[in-house]
């Protein structure tokens, strides 16, 4: 069912999905989608809206756990690991397996506090020494510290769009993630902020395993390694970026890349 | 009856109007074919009716407040009046017995005096309730005939109607804001009145409260009204023990319900705490003083407390706070379930735990609302009566101790107001005074939470 690529060449996994299925309800969202994770590239999902790209990424840090209709079947494995056991704590999993959203959500606290909180929950930095580091590096790694080093005790919210993006990227690097997940992380951005957000995904790359969903194709183009092509719930095709977006196997894939529905 | 026959008036040519407009409107869009018109039927039919109805419940409203003067003074003209007493109360009397019997409310006279008022009074009602009849009629007929007359194809009834029923509906609005003036141009009135004999420095800083309704009016003795151990034992009652109470438990159960709670628990757990909200403070008093101050009062003497008294601040405490969990809770609920779900999910996606999230994002995220919360109930709190009227005691008492009896200014109010003294007295305008203040402080209590609580909202907005 799910294609892939030739020219796509199996390195080692940091994630592994094997036969995943999401129901909400009795509606299945997700069908038996497998595909490997590499740790060290950039990861794109596409797919028109309602595919479930979105729906897929949250499985992989156990977030659609906070809702309650939802099940999933299938392996899903973090190192080789299934993280769907009782076994695996979810509190650190996600602390190694971040998150960015689509909307900015920083915390209605200081920037400054924005960064610290998930190094103070996870005992990461104890004295305010490391906690000014961690802080430090967290915020220059997302590209912000020039722009924020003098108002670190204003407000998160105060900041603007683009910046409160990079400042939720901040925050999650603050905990020294393996994988960062990126749901549609531009979707509420104007052209610059974007442009620096891909820039700052670039930047990351290597360093992180991520996993963008994206609604568009120039962006996973410009910052993805590999891609996946969502349609109705299942993983169409899967390969390398270039592969799919100019020798795409699959009608619907080809369909989709140039424009013809979604 | 007067009143009903001019209201049945009002909407009786109200219909027939609504009918003769409505039918005179399709006939235009009979006439007039494929053209359309301004407005539909009903609203030309709305148009006419509103014109009947309006100034004739307007002049029903003006006449059933004038008619009775009107029939005083036609009765006091009579040759019969010079022989009314000249003292007031005795006069009243007399008019009143008449009047009752001539509108059919008493069977025969009490008071032979009486008797002779009792045929110009039903003339004099007869008449002027056919002359009302009449004007109204005539009202409603012009009006209406009025408003008949410029209907056309083309006349917009649909904007004059809706304009009509915005200033219904602006009145309506303005009916609880005017009370509200109202209420406090009188409690002013009188309060003004108490600070001519007592002086408010003594009032409001005084630390005796012992008016003595027997006293020489003339003269007041200031000392006796001061109000601190009245204002102590709200506050002590209201915004300290029933607040240890309420807010714990209330933030507790809001957080409960909003992030623990499976939804079917939710479902019912949440109506019954609003029902809590429901109960009549007078049930809650009766709590308060048959079982819970003795039960305080068995406990602080088993534990050798023996000056604990059977009415004390405590019970009164305890049952209001249980009384204001909903209040608090409702609050606390909403302002949590206010915050976004996305800054819940950014915490979680954090690696922090339910809790950690709820202590360190929500509820900072909630405080404004829950904080505003607290000031409504602790508004609420200070100006509850019945708890403390039934539990908390009487005595004026300037006391840290939970266990001994406090009063409160709305119990001083309803002592002042229900005793025997004449309503010239100090002691009695005392109420209007405690009134005023307690007035002033929930309103700037409430004020302030207001805007705490719109400001928050435009945060998120």
């Amino acid at each position: 069912m799910t294609v892939i690529h030739p020219n796509l060449k199996q390195t080692e996994a940091k994630m592994r999905a094997s036969d995943v299925s999401v129901y909400y309800g009795d509606k299945k969202a997700i069908d038996e989608v497998s595909i490997d994770i590499p740790s060290e590239y950039v990861t794109a999902f596409i797919g028109p809206s309602g595919c479930g790209k979105s729906t897929f990424l949250r499985t992989l840090n156990r977030m659609n756990d906070t809702i309650p209709s939802a099940r999933v079947e299938g392996l899903i494995e973090l190192d080789g690991e299934n993280i769907y056991t009782s076994a695996m704590d979810v509190v650190q999993l996600r602390a190694r397996v971040g998150m960015v959203f689509q909307k900015p959500n920083p915390f209605p606290k200081s920037i400054y506090d924005n960064i610290a909180y998930g190094p103070r929950i996870h005992g990461l930095a104890e004295t305010k020494d490391e906690v000014d580091e961690v802080v430090e590096r967290s915020l220059r790694r997302a590209g912000l510290w020039e722009e924020v080093k003098d108002r670190l005790s204003d407000s998160g919210t105060a900041l603007s769009g683009g910046q409160q993006q990079r400042l939720c990227i901040a925050r999650a690097i603050a905990v020294d993630p393996e994988v960062i997940l990126m749901d549609e992380p531009c979707s509420a951005l104007d052209p610059i902020a974007t442009a620096k957000i891909e820039e700052l995904i670039d930047d990351l790359n290597g360093r992180y395993a991520i996993v963008i969903v994206t609604h568009s194709m120039q962006q996973a183009a410009r910052v993805s390694q590999r891609t996946a092509f969502f349609h109705l719930g299942k993983m169409v095709e899967y390969g390398k970026t270039s592969d799919i977006f100019t020798n795409p196997i699959e009608q619907r894939t080809q369909d989709y890349i140039t424009g013809r529905y979604g | 009856m007067s009143p009903i026959t001019l209201f049945l008036i009002a909407f009786g040519l109200g219909l027939a109007g609504w009918l003769a407009a409505r039918a005179k409107a399709w006939s235009f869009q009979q006439e007039s074919g494929a053209k359309r018109m301004a407005a539909r039927p009903n609203y030309h039919a709305w148009y006419v009716a509103l014109w009947i109805v309006i100034p004739t419940l307007a002049f029903a409203l003006i006449w059933t407040l004038a008619a009775p003067q009107l029939v005083i003074q036609s009765v006091l003209a009579s040759e019969a009046a010079s022989r009314l007493p000249e003292f007031g109360f005795q006069r009243e009397s007399i008019l009143s017995e008449a009047r009752a019997v001539a509108s059919g409310n008493a069977g025969s006279v009490f008071n032979p005096a009486a008797q002779e008022f009792v045929e110009p009074f039903r003339e004099a009602i007869n008449r002027y309730h056919l002359i009302g009849i009449a004007v109204a009629v005539v009202i409603a007929f012009g009006c209406g005939v009025a408003s008949f007359l410029r209907l056309r194809p083309d006349f917009t009834a649909r904007t004059r109607v809706e304009r009509t029923v915005m200033a219904i509906l602006l009145l309506a609005s303005l009916v609880a804001i005017l009370t509200t003036f109202g209420i406090f141009a009188s409690l002013v009135f009188e309060t003004f009145r108490f600070f001519g004999m007592v002086n408010p420095i003594d009032f409001l800083f005084g630390t005796f409260w012992g008016p003595d309704p027997m006293s020489n009016p003339d003269n007041p003795d200031g000392s006796r009204y001061g109000a601190i151990p009245l204002f102590w034992g709200t506050i002590y009652i209201g915004a300290v023990i029933a607040m240890i109470v309420a807010i714990p438990l209330g933030l507790m159960s809001a957080i409960y319900l909003t992030q623990y709670a499976h939804p079917k628990v939710r479902a019912w757990v949440k109506p019954t705490l609003e029902i809590l909200a429901g109960v009549p403070t007078v049930v809650y008093g009766y709590f308060a003083a048959l079982t819970v101050a003795p039960a305080i009062r068995d406990m602080a003497y088993s534990v050798g407390f023996t000056s604990a008294s059977s009415e004390s601040a405590l019970a009164a405490g305890l049952v209001m706070g249980v009384m204001i969990i909903p209040f608090v809770s409702s609050m606390a609920d909403d302002s949590i379930a206010a915050v976004p779900s996305a800054m819940r999910d950014g915490s979680l996606a954090m690696g922090a735990t339910t809790s950690e999230t709820i202590r360190k994002v929500l509820v900072p995220a909630a405080l404004p609302g829950i904080v505003a919360g607290v000031m409504l109930a602790i508004s609420r709190a200070i100006g509850e009566t019945m708890i403390v009227v039934m539990a908390a005691g009487a005595a004026a008492n300037l006391t840290g101790n939970p266990l001994e009896a406090m009063t409160t200014v709305t119990f001083q109010i309803v002592a002042m107001l229900t005793g025997e003294g004449s309503f010239d007295h100090p002691a009695t305008l005392s109420a209007f005074a405690l009134g005023f203040v307690l007035f002033m402080v929930t309103l700037g209590l409430n004020f302030v939470a207001l805007r705490v609580v719109k400001r928050f909202r435009e945060a998120y907005e």
